[in-house]
């Protein structure tokens, strides 16, 4: 396997009123493509600013982030978006699907992003919603969906435009115990048969059980790694 | 197109709060469209009054007469084709609050000259063999339930018969069809010649004198022909043509076109602060969906367009509909103002000035929405 995901000596810090916060203090790090890898660590370790500079969505203070052999911290905000669009699939902690769309309308959303034809988005977005299970679903709103097929949707929304890289903070913060392993079994899934990497930040040791390695920061720093074959 | 569905669903986020916005959009445009279409309707029929209808007054002042010999001397000034004239009756119906728009006339020339008058040739020609007879509008015919053969007594406040009373008796020989011309245009025809016999004085004056002209770019000069032959006389005139005269009588009313925009610019002024409170409050409610379409890919310029479209759509679709209901309301107004349609330049004017509500009330939230900083929203802060 080669990388698709490297860090070196990224440093964060962010400016709090008239405070300066150093969050992450020269982090190296190496992600093979097709992995699964799970980020722990106590609050304020620095794990979603890792996760957030992994996929885009903020930029480090100093060192380099390569996702995919590109340099991402040199992009401008317009094309750091579009390679978004192209290479990340995000799902987050509270979903946050839009709640005056449809399922299948908040699936749809990334690729409105693209110029696949109408019919074309909606045999994806159909796809991608029998992946998760939901297809039977699709015309219903978030807020006629539990939480964890509203997770569904959020997973059928980040693997819709067959992105490179998921990013995951979180995803099973807000669910039971039973609706976390589905969606948990759901995201080994996508990397064991679709061969998906997937970076997710999570505090559940059992949703972390899920990952084929363990990295856990503390104090914006790597503190210890565990790698592990998963069955 | 494809970002429709996106821009309908943040549009409806809050049902209420979209539907009130858009009424208030909805009523001002309403409001905008009867005013200055009523305004420009005022200026539309000023300028289209015809320019070949020349009015010939006293110069000292409206209400004075003019000899009715004048007429057979401004029909020998080169250019004018045809003469009529008006004696204001000052009529009224059985009470003084039933004013009627009569006047004394030489009816031939005078439905000569407004060729917009419909009538039937027999009605004129029971005019002339009528001395008794009048000539009234269908409007007027309908108010009343004049038909022909009545004999209808009206009384005046100006004008004593030669039998001492102030109540007339005229014979209904005919109705004419006006709407063309308007509500304003009188509708009450006698004839001079019997006026003139039956008057106890102030015979041989008439108020206005009509004038029609072979060429309308004569116009001044005919004018000018006329007014020469009168100068140094006991009784001057003064000729116009027919849209100045209008505009003088206009001018009398007030400044319109001065009350119509400063209604309009208030409310409008009212109604950006409304529409920017809108937007501003929806786009607040909305920030982490705004930085989630944002972290999924969506450019700051297309966050930006997406509210500066939504907001688009409120003001256009409102103001769209405002204009549309002043533009049902027009034919209502036709017995006041005559056969006028919404203007164009009033859908014109609306369409930039909901074009214009739409980007000053949307831009400063649109630029927050592109200005959202994805880690810092998506954390609640």
């Amino acid at each position: 396997m080669s990388a698709l995901v490297t860090l070196r000596n990224v440093t964060k810090s962010y400016t709090r009123g008239k405070q300066k916060v150093e969050v992450l203090h020269g982090v190296d790090l190496q992600i093979e493509s097709g992995e699964f890898l799970a980020l722990m660590g106590p609050s304020g370790s620095g794990k979603t600013t890792t996760l957030n500079l992994i996929a885009g969505l903020d930029q480090p203070t100093g060192g380099e982030v390569e996702v995919s052999g590109n340099r991402i911290d040199r992009l401008a905000r317009g094309a750091l978006a579009d390679w978004r669009a192209r290479n990340i699939g995000f799902i987050f902690q509270f979903y946050n699907l839009l709640p005056v769309l449809t399922a299948e309308a908040n699936v749809e959303v990334p690729l409105l992003l693209t110029n696949l034809s109408r019919s074309e988005r909606r045999r994806r977005v159909q796809i991608a919603l029998q992946l998760v299970g939901l297809a039977d679903r699709a015309k219903h709103k978030p807020n006629e969906l539990s939480g964890g097929q509203q997770q569904r949707v959020a997973i059928a929304r980040a693997i819709v435009a067959d992105p490179t890289l998921l990013v995951c903070d979180e995803p099973t913060g807000d669910l039971d115990r039973q609706n976390a392993e589905e969606i948990m079994n759901l995201l080994k899934a996508l990397n064991r048969t679709q061969g998906k990497t997937i970076v997710m930040v999570t505090h559940d040791p059992r949703a972390a059980e899920y990952a084929s390695r363990e990295l856990h920061l503390d104090k914006g720093k790597l503190a210890k790694e565990e790698v592990r074959h998963v069955a | 197109m494809k970002y429709l569905p996106l821009i309908w669903a943040g549009l409806w986020r809050k049902k209420a709060r979209t539907i009130f916005t858009m009424l208030s959009i909805v009523v001002a445009f309403l409001l905008f469209g009867l005013l200055q279409g009523i305004n420009q309707g005022f200026n539309t029929v000023v300028q289209n009054l015809d320019v070949d209808r020349l009015y010939v007054t006293a110069k000292t002042n409206l209400t004075d007469g003019l000899p009715i010999a004048y007429a057979s001397r401004i029909k020998a000034v080169p250019g004018v084709r045809q003469v009529s004239y008006w004696t204001y009756f000052a009529g009224y119906y059985q009470d003084s609050r039933n004013p009627i728009p009569a006047f004394a006339t030489d009816p031939v020339a005078l439905f000569d000259i407004y060729k917009d008058l419909k009538i039937k040739p027999e009605y004129l020609q029971a005019m002339q063999r009528t001395r008794t007879g009048v000539l009234i509008n269908e409007q007027l015919a309908a108010k009343y339930r004049w038909k022909l053969g009545d004999r209808i007594p009206l009384g005046t406040s100006i004008w004593t018969n030669k039998d001492g009373s102030n109540t007339w008796n005229f014979d209904v020989v005919g109705t004419f069809d006006s709407s063309d011309l308007g509500g304003g245009f009188p509708g009450f025809y006698l004839n001079q010649s019997y006026f003139d016999e039956a008057a106890a004085f102030g015979r041989g004056t008439v108020h206005y004198y009509i004038v029609a002209i072979d060429d309308p770019a004569q116009a001044t000069a005919v004018s000018q022909r006329i007014d020469a032959l009168f100068v140094n006389s006991a009784n001057e005139t003064r000729t116009q043509t027919e849209s100045a005269l209008a505009q003088m009588q206009l001018k009398q009313i007030g400044d319109i076109n001065f009350i119509v925009n400063a209604i309009v610019g208030a409310v409008l002024f009212t109604l950006l602060f409304l529409t920017a409170n809108t937007m501003m409050q929806s786009v607040r409610e909305r920030t982490g969906e705004l930085a989630v379409l944002k972290t999924l890919g969506f450019s700051d310029g297309k966050v930006l367009s997406l509210v500066l479209i939504e907001s688009l759509a409120l003001c256009a679709f409102a103001a769209a509909t405002g204009i549309a209901l002043a533009a049902t309301a027009f034919p209502l107004l036709k017995p006041i103002f005559g056969n006028f349609q919404m203007p164009g330049i009033v859908v014109a004017m609306g369409a930039g000035l909901a074009l214009l509500l739409a980007f000053i009330s949307g831009f400063a939230p649109a630029w927050r929405a592109r200005q959202l900083n994805i880690v810092d929203a998506l954390a609640g802060r």
